[in-house]
């Protein structure tokens, strides 16, 4: 199913790997929910068209922060955010960006499959059409296409493109909305807990997606799982308690981490 | 002896009933209440219920059924030429005894045997003892009307006896089956249940009422009227003067009212819908938690408003505002101060009728509208839309279903609603268009045809009940439709 | 399977060119969408305050009531010319008092009683219902009679609202109720200090009139007051038991389901529909008095219950499971663990239910017209079976009056069943936060 042959992308990622290029750097970044400080001075950057994975105990920050890279925490009451977060060269924080263009440029994937109640064909039709990136019907329908394509789904769904979006399985639910965020071609794509509401089967599908999206995505994904932090990441986070306590290539991480507290995690003595 | 004296009595009985049973309940346990299966005051409230409940049941019985039977046997006293008589001029006549029964009583033996010796001058003895009689009594009523006070004595008699009886007789029963190992407990909480029961099911009575009594007079007037004459008549003119003769059965037709209520209501709901459910929007996706905790309530105010205040409001003062204002309008046009909006018309009313409404959509609607999981909204926002196209294009299709049911519950409200058409829509039963020009609904001719004296023979007054029927269907209809959509819609999200 | 679709028709992260994505045109629809609410809620608000304001300030001068205060002689020639007092008793019943009241101001004002044509007037500035004020005042004491007392006389309705600058004096004289003449002589009294305004205690207490200026809505309080009680005494047990059936006991079947449907149904049923049901159960077949606030009061009742019971269900629902678990496991009977643990936690929830219920039916107009509580009732009613009306309905009856001052006394009387609601609601509120808890 896959559109890009594995040399493909290999050529693709060798390119890329040659010149480290930040697409994101979070600098002295904390987060206040009231009175309550959930992030503390965290400097993560996230590497271009690299998967960086994520990990630590619940509660321990990293959906806050990821929450901050597409500024979704502005939705919730009473929250505040300080330090500075750049995409390319805007500070995201910035009074002259405008939040909505952000998030058309850092799309987002959550913990749970959240398809709209509309047709499958709605769903994805919906990011372009709000931001009308799509001139003609006939535009719309190859969006539609290619961006199922992507999400590797388009050949479960092209006979029933007009049915609820719904009505899709978990697995395909969530490809759903990550091809719903691929439609509005962001340059990052934020992933929170993507696999945890998946079965096994539903889950490795999921991963090869991501996979295969990074060839064109800069991707941030939370996960509590190691074993999938391990399989899909190349730049691991390690959060513990509001604070970043590692970060490093994923193959280090797992086999020969800096920090005790990561060794441990790691090992399974906490979390 | 009269009921309440009996009444009295039995309330006695029910409290030496109570101390009797506790205290035999004590004595048997003699110091070791553990020995005895519930405590003390079971067995006196067991004892209690056995003496008043049967008692009480057999009162109700009897003041329900005795006064049927002692109709009937005087009844059938009356002479051959007026049981001949229709149904009508006997149950009048019947009146007459009953009224010179009553009347035969409050006089002195002495005057009581002049009466009964001659009936002459009986009506205006009792007319001074402030007992009116509607026509000159006939002999034979005198004599029914000894006859109804006769039996009424007895039954009253036999009544007080076997109440009585029931009662001590409960109580004796009760009394002798107190014992250590006797689940009194048990036995009072089966009674007190039953009584939840009965409590919970005068839900279904009030609506068996409703139906059957309201059933009962349209039926029988329709009787009088064809169905199809109520149903499909384009004229409503019921003619008050002159009831019951032959050419004046007037005409009632349903359709104008109804015209005129839809109309008025579809007014209404053209204010309320718009401004409702914008401000539920409001309230739930953009106001802070400061403005909701002060806007949301004063906004519920107006729904603890009493209608008749919002029907004042529409007669004094949007009434002429709207006539005085399409007046100067109209002199601006066209130089001739002449208004074109009537004080009461549908405007004012379906206006006035809107803003009572606004309450209704807006809560409900909120409601509806927070119920939508946040997970959509996310999912939309994190697509980078604007908050008010995440509104546009999820939150209110996904809150659709709802906010329809919302508004159908709405719909049904203004339709039964009455004192504010009352006021501020007019009386003229007609089909038209000019929503300047004053229309009448269902409800205000319910009140017109039966404020005043009533008469429950004629077409006049039953008619209301035909259209109380007819608005009852409808209302329901409405509810039960708008709580199944609710109820699904609710179900989806949790 | 093959594409028709290259990966390059997406394009690349690297460097995106700058989308347009209508950012501008965008956020005026967003600042358009949101001003639409706060036009929603705003013209929401606005008529809240018209419909108070419209209410009080033609309302607020119902609780003054103009009177001319004056010296009246109780003169023996009008009251008892003959002398028959001691025998006939009635003959105090029917004198003439409003001569003894157009004389004593004719005399206040210089007025011949001969000129027929000015007494008339004169006549003109004292209510009709000083008749039965002078009668009480002599019935109550006749020692009066033959004296000179100073009382303060109820003005007539037109002179109230004239005092009171309702009326546009720049009108021809033949265009309203009041000449010129007695213009100059209301003048003349208010510039003495006879013509005043006192706090109207009257329209607290009176009963109908015809005359606005002495009609009041003391049988209609008291109409409302049976009322409450009776939807108090029985609504509030009988909805109470209800829910508990329903909530704690019922089995889960169609039975219930049938008499859950029936509740919600019954609280959107047109109020009206229950006078239809009153004048059919209670007048028609029972035979219970027409116009008697006890119909009245049962009519409420079962409009009242289905709200009782919805709060009272919630109210019980709210209560957590592990209350009962723990009553239940110290061997306590389901009753009990009910009647002792579960009803107390959940009485403010109930009561403010029923505070707001009671509320509503104070209000409720419609059910009481079709029980012919629309009655010309003076006399206050001694029990629940006597004629008698209801605040909201005195306020329909009034509301129908031609006279401009009865448009005073209606708001007025909005004024004070508004005051009413108010309290309950406050009350009610006051309740769930005294006593609300989370659990």
């Amino acid at each position: 199913m896959n559109m890009m042959s594995e040399a493909a992308v290999e050529k693709a990622l060798e390119q890329k790997m040659s010149d480290v290029s930040h697409k994101m750097i979070g600098k002295d970044v904390s987060v206040y929910y009231g009175e309550k400080r959930a992030l503390f001075d965290v400097n993560l950057n996230v590497r271009e068209n690299t998967v960086t994975a994520l990990i630590g105990p619940s509660g321990c920050g990293k959906s806050t922060f990821l929450r901050c890279l597409n500024r979704m925490n502005d939705t919730i009451e009473n929250c505040r955010v300080t330090g500075k977060i750049t995409l390319d060269t805007d500070d995201i924080y910035d009074k002259e960006i405008d939040v909505v263009e952000l998030r058309a440029r850092v799309g987002m994937v959550f913990q749970k499959p959240n398809p709209f109640p509309k047709s499958i064909y709605e769903n994805i039709a919906y990011g372009p059409r709000i931001h009308g990136l799509a001139r003609n019907k006939a535009d719309m329908d190859q969006v539609v296409e290619a961006s199922l394509q992507r999400a590797g789904l388009w050949s479960e769904v092209k006979d029933r493109l007009h049915e609820s979006g719904t009505g899709l399985s978990g697995g395909q639910q969530q490809r759903l909305c990550i091809a719903r965020a691929v439609a509005v071609s962001p340059e990052v794509i934020l992933m929170d807990e993507p696999c945890s509401a998946l079965d096994p089967i539903a889950t490795a599908k999921v991963e090869e997606l991501i996979h295969e999206l990074r060839a064109n995505y800069t991707i941030v994904i939370v996960t509590h799982s190691m074993q999938q932090a391990a399989r899909v990441s190349q730049r691991t986070a390690m959060f513990h308690l509001g604070q970043l306590v590692e970060e490093n290539d994923t193959d280090k991480m797992f086999t020969n981490p800096d920090d005790q507290r990561t060794q441990d995690y790691i090992m399974g003595r906490f979390g | 002896m009269n009921t309440s004296i009996l009444l009295l009595i039995l309330a006695l009985i029910g409290i030496a009933s109570y101390l009797a049973g506790t205290r035999r309940a004590v004595a048997l346990a003699g110091g070791r209440s553990s020995d005895m299966h519930s405590r003390p005051g079971y067995y006196g409230s067991y004892v209690l219920i056995w003496a008043l409940l049967p008692a009480a049941l057999v009162l109700a019985l009897w003041l329900a059924i005795s006064p049927l039977l002692v109709n009937s046997a005087v009844r059938s006293e009356f002479p051959e030429e007026v049981r001949a008589q229709p149904q009508a001029s006997q149950s009048l006549a019947y009146g007459m005894v009953s009224t010179i029964a009553r009347g035969l009583q409050v006089l002195t033996p002495e005057e009581r045997e002049q009466v009964t010796a001659g009936t002459a001058d009986v009506r205006p003895l009792l007319a001074s003892r402030g007992v009116a009689i509607a026509g000159d009594p006939e002999p034979y009523m005198m004599e029914a009307a000894q006859t109804l006070n006769g039996l009424s004595a007895t039954s009253r008699f036999g009544m007080i006896a076997t109440v009585l009886a029931v009662a001590i007789g409960g109580l004796l029963l009760a009394y002798r089956r107190i014992a250590p190992r006797f689940r009194a407990r048990n036995q009072v909480e089966k009674v007190i249940l039953g009584a939840l029961v009965v409590a919970s099911s005068i839900a279904i009575l009030t609506t068996v009422g409703i139906v059957f009594s309201m059933l009962s007079e349209a039926i029988q007037f329709f009787t009088m009227v064809p169905a199809s004459e109520f149903f499909f008549g384009t004229v409503w003119d019921p003619r008050f003067a002159a009831a019951g003769a032959a050419d004046s059965a007037g005409q009632f037709g349903l359709i104008p009212l109804l015209a005129g209520t839809l109309y008025i209501g579809a007014v209404a709901m053209a204010v309320a819908v718009p401004v409702g459910l914008f401000s539920a929007i409001y309230m739930a996706e953009y106001a802070s938690p400061r403005f909701r905790s002060v806007a949301k309530p004063l906004l519920e105010v107006l729904a603890g408003i009493p209608t008749i205040v919002y029907g004042f409001f529409a007669l004094t003062t949007v009434g002429p505002f709207l006539r005085d204002i399409s007046a100067q309008i109209n002199e601006l046009a066209t130089g001739n101060y002449q208004n074109f909006i009537q004080a009461q018309s549908v405007i004012t009313a379906g206006f006035v009728m809107g803003i009572m409404l606004i309450p209704y959509v807006s809560s409900l609607s909120d409601d509806i509208i927070t119920a939508v999981p946040r997970a959509l909204r996310d999912g939309s926002l994190g697509l980078g839309a604007t908050k008010s196209e995440t509104i546009k294009r999820v939150v209110l299709p996904a809150a659709l279903p709802g906010i329809v049911g919302a508004i159908l519950m709405t719909a049904s409200r203004a339709i039964g609603e009455t004192m504010i058409v009352v006021l501020a829509a007019g009386v003229a039963a007609r089909m038209q268009f000019d929503p300047f020009e004053p229309m009448t609904t269902v409800t205000v001719k319910i009140v017109s045809q039966l404020t005043g004296d009533l008469e429950f023979t004629s077409p006049q007054t039953l008619v209301a009940f035909a259209l109380g029927i007819t608005l009852f269907t409808i209302t329901l209809c409405l509810n039960i439709y708008a709580l199944y959509i609710v109820r699904k819609y609710r179900e989806q999200y949790e | 399977m093959t594409d028709a679709i290259t990966p390059a028709a997406i394009p690349a992260s690297a460097a995106p060119p700058r989308r347009d994505i209508g950012i501008k045109r965008r956020y005026a629809a967003e600042r358009r969408f949101r001003a639409y609410g706060i036009a929603a809620i705003s013209f929401g608000l606005l008529f809240l305050f018209l419909l108070l304001w419209s209410v009080v300030s033609k309302g607020y001068t119902a609780f003054q009531q103009t009177t001319i205060t004056i010296p009246v002689e109780f003169s023996e020639q009008i009251i008892d010319p003959d002398n028959e007092r001691q025998t006939d008793p009635r003959k105090l019943m029917t004198a003439n008092y409003p001569n003894v009241a157009r004389n004593a101001l004719a005399k206040v004002l210089g007025v011949s009683t001969d000129d027929r044509a000015a007494l008339r007037e004169v006549n003109g500035l004292i209510s009709d219902s000083i008749r039965t004020q002078l009668r009480d005042m002599v019935i109550a004491n006749p020692a009066i009679i033959g004296t000179t007392q100073t009382v303060s006389l109820l003005a007539h309705g037109n002179v109230d609202s004239i005092f009171k600058g309702q009326v546009d004096l720049t009108v021809g004289e033949q265009n309203r109720r009041i000449s010129d003449r007695q213009v100059g002589w209301m003048n003349e009294l208010s510039a003495s200090g006879a013509l005043a305004k006192q706090f109207n205690a009257g329209i607290f207490v009176n009963g109908a009139s015809s005359r606005p200026e002495a009609a009041g809505v003391g049988v209609a309080l008291i109409g409302s007051f049976y009322m409450m009680l009776i939807v108090l005494v029985l609504a509030l047990p009988i909805g109470v038991a209800a829910s508990i059936y329903l909530e704690e006991f019922a089995p889960k079947n169609r039975f219930t389901d049938l008499i859950e449907v029936n509740i919600n149904n019954l609280a959107a049923v047109p109020s009206i529909v229950y006078g239809l049901l009153g004048l059919a159960v209670f007048i028609n077949f029972m035979g219970l008095p027409r116009s008697a606030s006890l119909v009245g009061g049962l009519v409420l009742t079962l409009m009242t219950l289905p709200t009782i019971i919805i709060a009272t269900r919630a109210a019980l629902k709210a209560v957590p499971p592990s209350i009962r678990a723990a009553a239940l496991g110290l061997g306590a009977s389901k009753m009990q663990t009910i009647f002792h643990h579960v009803l107390p936690l959940a009485m403010p929830g109930i009561l403010t239910g029923t505070i707001i219920g009671l509320a509503h039916a104070l209000g409720e107009t419609a059910p009481l017209l079709l029980i012919g509580m629309v009655a010309f009732v003076a006399n206050y009613p001694t029990t629940p079976l006597d004629p008698s009306t209801a605040l909201p309905v005195q306020i329909y009856m009034w509301a129908n009056e031609a006279e401009r001052a009865f448009v005073e006394r209606t708001s007025g009387a909005i004024i004070i069943l508004l005051l009413f609601l108010l309290v309950m609601n406050v009350g009610a509120i006051l309740l769930r936060r005294r006593f609300e808890r989370r659990w």
